[in-house]
């Protein structure tokens, strides 16, 4: 097999350049200052995430990525604040942030749709409690049409998808008018098919509606496909090992799953989230114990 | 097609076998009963006299052991007198299954024998109302403590470790106390509802505050609930179809202290119409008695089954 001459992932198209450029102009929503997290275990202490320095735009869409125990899961939790830091800050249109606030919209990996209301009830939750003004229900309505589930509204969220039902939430969270929103791996439950049709409406939502997200995921693909520029973290301690500008051009669609853009970030990602040697080592090492010890069937001695 | 397995390790049965167990779970025990009481060499160890022949003490209907009814027949015998007859029995405590249930109907058509005392139905009612006021100012107290207990940690470690101890202390225990403290009436009875109920109560319903989903409660911040909303408007929405549940579960708590609770002070209600009955050796009667508040308790949560699927559409189905 010929390896396939990439590009670099550096490498930006004009276009591409000068809306990153435009992009850095606009104005600061999020900013995360030196965000440190320790957990205080029985083994002592552990230190979850390490100077954590992020600056978000308006309207841009950063992906967060880093292998399991990387604490992004803290980290966007941290930002919700339903986590508290050990220190370092989070401003949020230039205010430090405490506690949980309506101003940043978050939506679960896990189905957190309130069982005992219904999906119009659901999306107008937030508009009750914070008791803004206006119409919750109309509001809500509308809401709940752009997410494509008019037909829905009545229902209970027990009758809907995986998929409908992370839509209703992200309803529910955009219904707020948040200054951010938080995804905290909204797709990961989903089977592939559905994931892709969830990618393709979040971009469609991002596009239409002036909204800042800020994305965790595990999925390669999904932070390349999804992103402005993809934060990567590495684990133990949890710390920024590189902001990735993603160089592929928009409007995304599936097809630029092969352009060369594409297939270099990913390389890169792939590069940095799982470096080659340390587990080709250890995995070979376990083959061969496990071929001594499974005894092989003279009608089928070799599987190629 | 082939059969599905009646013993599949925790596969749902078609509805129709449900069903057909369920009525099975009661015949079986009926089927039982009605072995012993009709089939005359299963059990049968006394000797109902059917007449009387020359033993000069016996009477028609007298229930006798084996041995006293041989040995007179025996005497009878010898002397060359009348013997006696009679068949075979069971003791008066174990009634037929056509006597109770005909029993269950002339129970409540028989006069009470003197004037002063209640007939079936009143009893029954008596009964009832205890066990309503008692579960209801318990769970007055009881639901809310419980859920504040379940919410906030202040609560709990405030009202939990007493809880815990008081509800070792057995209800009954109490019975004089509440005698001397609330008459010899009503009062007291309900304050033992209220005891074996309430304790038991806040525990359980702490217990399932606790189980909600946290996600729900973080969701519902970062929507911006605050304290009160988060308290009215998703932990008390969240557990309310648990809490409906444990509270039938409590209610038949409840109903196992009743019997105790009706004997302190004046027996009243239907602990006062099984005691009498008892006296009078209608055992037929007492065995309705029985039943009839194992009918009460199940068709009351059987209903209260039926209301909760109405009041709560999002639930698809509450276990029953």
């Amino acid at each position: 097999m010929t390896q396939i001459q990439l590009p670099s992932y550096r490498e930006q198209s004009p276009e591409v350049r000068a809306r990153f450029e435009r992009l850095k102009t606009r104005p600061v929503i999020l900013e995360v200052q030196d965000l440190c997290k320790d957990f205080d275990t029985r083994q002592g202490r552990v230190t979850a995430l390490r100077d954590i320095n992020l600056t978000v735009h308006r309207r841009e869409f950063v992906c967060v990525i880093g292998p399991s125990g990387c604490g992004k899961s803290t980290l966007i939790r941290m930002l919700a604040g339903l986590e508290t830091q050990s220190s370092g800050q989070v401003l949020l249109d230039g205010q430090p942030v405490s506690g949980p606030g309506p101003d940043r919209g978050m939506v679960f990996q896990g189905y957190t749709l309130f069982p005992w209301l219904t999906v119009k009830q659901n999306v107008m939750f937030g508009l009750q409690v914070s008791g803004r003004s206006g119409l919750p229900e109309p509001t809500a309505l509308q809401w709940i049409d752009l997410v494509g589930l008019s037909k829905f509204s009545d229902a209970y969220p027990h009758q809907l998808s995986g998929g409908m039902k992370q839509r209703v939430a992200i309803a529910r969270a955009l219904a707020n008018q948040p200054r951010i929103l938080l995804m905290d791996e909204p797709f990961g439950a989903l089977d592939a098919q559905t994931r892709g049709r969830m990618q393709a409406y979040l971009l469609d939502i991002w596009k239409n509606i002036d909204v800042t997200i800020l994305f965790i995921t595990h999925d390669l693909d999904e932070a390349i496909y999804l992103a402005d520029r993809i934060l990567v973290l590495k684990a133990h301690p949890g710390e920024v090992q590189e902001l990735i500008e993603v160089p592929v051009p928009h409007p995304r669609n599936p097809k630029q799953f092969l352009s060369p853009e594409f297939l270099a970030t990913k390389a890169r990602l792939e590069e940095l989230i799982h470096p080659p040697q340390a587990e080709t080592a250890g995995l070979s090492e376990d083959h061969l114990n496990m071929v001594r010890m499974v005894a092989v069937d003279d009608v089928v001695p070799e599987v190629y | 097609m082939s059969a599905q397995s009646w013993f599949a390790v925790r596969k749902e049965l078609s509805p129709k076998r449900r069903m057909f167990l369920g009525i099975l779970s009661f015949v079986i025990p009926l089927a039982i009963w009605c072995l012993v009481s009709y089939v005359p060499f299963i059990w049968h160890p006394m000797v109902q006299v059917t007449d009387p022949g020359s033993v000069s003490y016996f009477t028609p209907g007298m229930l006798l052991e084996h041995e006293v009814f041989e040995r007179e027949a025996e005497a009878a015998k010898e002397k060359g007198e009348a013997q006696p007859t009679g068949e075979p029995a069971n003791p008066i405590y174990l009634p037929a299954p056509h006597q109770v249930a005909k029993a269950m109907y002339t129970a409540f058509t028989t006069e009470p024998k003197r004037r002063d005392e209640k007939w079936l139905h009143e009893s029954l009612g008596n009964s009832i109302y205890v066990i309503a006021m008692g579960f209801l100012i318990s769970s007055l107290f009881g639901v809310p403590l419980g859920i504040l207990a379940g919410t906030y940690d202040v609560f709990s470690r405030l009202n939990e470790p007493f809880v815990e101890f008081f509800r070792y202390l057995p209800a009954p225990a109490f019975g004089a106390l509440a005698v001397a403290v609330l008459g010899i009436n009503e009062a007291p009875k309900i304050a033992i509802i209220f005891i074996g109920t309430f304790f038991q109560q806040v525990l359980v319903i702490a217990n399932t505050t606790r189980k909600l989903d946290p996600s729900l409660l973080e969701a519902a911040m970062t929507l911006g609930a605050k304290r009160t909303s988060l308290l009215f408007r998703v932990v008390i929405p969240g557990i309310i179809v648990d809490l409906y549940k444990d509270q039938r579960i409590l209610l038949g708590w409840a109903w196992t202290y009743l019997i105790v609770a009706e004997m302190i002070g004046a027996s009243s209600g239907i602990t006062w119409f099984i005691t009498q009955q008892a006296r009078y050796k209608n055992f037929e009667n007492v065995y309705a008695a029985i039943f009839m508040i194992g009918v009460l308790g199940l068709t009351t949560d059987l209903l209260l089954a039926w209301i909760g699927r109405r009041i709560f559409p999002w639930q698809r189905s509450i276990a029953r």
